[in-house]
């Protein structure tokens, strides 16, 4: 890797269209190293969109995604993904420790089963989201809080540089919350790029540095001071915002 | 002694069937488990349909009932049938329970046609076509069991070696995708095995109710576990079994056809477990609720009354 690279995450020129009408426009996009990064947007911006072309999960119409100044393909191994909690099915006959390990899955390649190394991974994992009581529970048996936890501890071993977290905060209480955010300021202190698709606007400023808006186009990108700005956030949310009186 | 004899030979038939009754029963539970979780029961109805003409082609084509010719037509036919349900979804906005009925009952008729043609024609040869319908397994020879073992074997073996690949892909697509697993390959490899698991099981059970083969085994292995290795192995447990009791039942009584039967049995093991599994059955459920219920109400009484008395 490129120590000395300025750009964790490059998008340029990106345009996703699944039907008639683009789901993102034209999108470019610098993510510094070392940043705790939230894109917001309204619903149908494209932001899950915008994760999973940077994941090469969707075909870009056109345009080009670059993480150190590679194409995905090759840093798969120093990006950690955690996906929207609603898109598995929670009543898979399988536990939470075998869940985290499938975070290894990528290390170990073909064929290979985790072993005593990822199962010893896997629960330092659950000790910092505060989830090694629960190792043997089935995962059905969780509230959505743990759920996420369960996802964040997976991601966490997989061991990355770049974070790609599709709301991490939907459907936790206050307490996880708090824990998560707590966990991600701690990934960024130790030099990860977390890049998070976050719905409360209320937050922003407290929990992340950067910030991208998003509406389809790429509203604004940058340090959260200078771009989270209430003429920023009309032009996002198309006037229909009321509750930043003090911007 | 002619009639010692006659025995000998009836339950050496016996034997034979039932073996490749459990072989089957095994495979297809074991399989059915990730077909099952995978939200694709449907599926196996599809590609056991879809079956139907590619063993009629199979024997128009070489003129031969050889169990395995029949059955790589039959295989050949049921993946087609998959290949155009996954691409109607894909390419047009067809929803994909439209998509399986539709090639289901398409590739079902145009299997129909063919066999009433072949049977019109008065081959010799024909008479026998019919238990790919309704399943017969009395006609089961050795080596339809060899058949059915080493298919079968090679889809077991497949389905261990790639164990954690496909557990991945049914529980988190994104993420395996993410991670560089190729999603479509491994959704091949499924469908394949799927595909096998279907066609060994054709002449036995038949087409029109296979895909219950690959279905109730593993719904009712849901119920007694918490884990995937586990249900794979009572899944295949409860095929077998069925497998083994359905033939039985069918081989003594001589108008009743194998395939019903061997549903039914399962029918019976899933009706069982729905109501009697210990965390997720009906039953202790209820129980459980009742008795839940009864301590709170007390517990609520109690707090009242201590309200009052202060």
């Amino acid at each position: 890797m490129d120590t000395k690279a300025t750009k964790a995450i490059e998008v340029t020129d990106l345009t996703v269209a699944y039907q008639e009408t683009p789901v993102l426009w034209d999108i470019d996009l610098d993510v510094p190293p070392g940043v705790l990064l939230a894109i917001v947007g309204p619903n149908g911006a494209g932001k899950t969109t915008l994760i999973k072309a940077i994941l090469g999960l969707v075909r870009p119409a056109a345009g080009n995604v670059l993480i150190y100044n590679k194409p995905y393909a090759a840093q798969r191994r120093i990006v950690g993904y955690v996906p929207q909690r609603g898109t598995v099915d929670w009543d898979f006959p399988t536990n939470v420790l075998d869940v985290v390990m499938m975070g290894r899955y990528g290390a170990l390649g073909w064929i290979r089963r985790p072993g005593t190394k990822e199962r010893e991974l896997a629960m330092l994992a659950l000790q910092k989201v505060g989830m090694e009581d629960y190792k043997t529970r089935q995962i059905s048996q969780l509230s959505s809080g743990q759920q996420q936890r369960v996802f964040l501890a997976r991601a966490l071993i997989q061991d990355a540089t770049v974070y790609l977290m599709d709301e991490p905060f939907q459907g936790v209480d206050a307490t996880t919350e708090r824990a998560i955010v707590t966990l991600l300021q701690e990934l960024r202190e130790n030099g990860k790029t977390v890049v998070v698709v976050h719905h409360d606007l209320q937050t922003v400023t407290d929990y992340f540095d950067w910030v991208t808006l998003l509406n389809i186009r790429r509203i604004a990108s940058g340090p959260v001071d200078d771009t989270f700005t209430s003429d920023n956030l009309r032009e996002t949310y198309g006037g229909r915002i009321a509750f930043m009186k003090n911007r | 002694m002619e009639y010692l004899s006659l025995l000998l030979q009836n339950h050496y038939t016996l034997i034979i069937v039932s073996i490749g009754a459990a072989l089957l029963g095994t495979v297809s539970g074991a399989l059915g488990t990730y077909a099952v979780l995978r939200r694709q029961s449907l599926l196996g109805d599809a590609i056991s349909h879809a079956a139907l003409p590619g063993i009629a082609i199979a024997f128009m084509l070489t003129g031969t009932k050889t169990h395995l010719i029949l059955i790589i037509g039959a295989a050949i036919a049921g993946w087609l049938g998959s290949l155009v349900i996954l691409s109607i979804v894909r390419l047009t906005r067809i929803k994909y329970d439209s998509a399986l009925a539709l090639v289901l009952s398409t590739f079902f008729g145009f299997g129909l046609v063919l066999h009433t043609f072949i049977q019109r024609t008065g081959n010799a040869n024909q008479a026998g076509l019919d238990k790919f319908l309704f399943g017969q397994a009395a006609t089961m020879l050795k080596s339809d069991v060899l058949t059915i073992g080493i298919l079968g074997g090679v889809a077991l073996v497949l389905m261990l070696i790639f164990w954690k690949e496909l557990k991945l892909l049914i529980f988190d697509e994104g993420f395996a995708a993410s991670i560089g697993f190729p999603i479509r390959s491994l959704d091949f490899l499924l469908t394949s095995l799927l595909v096998i698991a279907i066609v060994i099981g054709l002449q036995a059970v038949g087409a029109v109710l296979m895909s219950a083969m690959l279905v109730a085994p593993a719904v009712a292995a849901r119920q007694w576990t918490n884990r995937l290795s586990l249900m794979v192995i009572i899944a295949a447990a409860i095929g077998a079994f069925s497998g083994v009791i359905g033939t039985i039942i069918s081989s003594v009584t001589t108008r009743i056809p194998t395939g019903p039967t061997i549903i039914l049995c399962t029918t019976v093991i899933v009706g069982f477990s729905i109501v009697f599994a210990p965390n997720r059955g009906l039953l202790l459920n209820r129980i459980r609720q009742k008795k839940n219920r009864r301590i709170f109400k007390l517990a609520t009484q109690k707090t009242v009354l201590g309200e009052r008395i202060q």
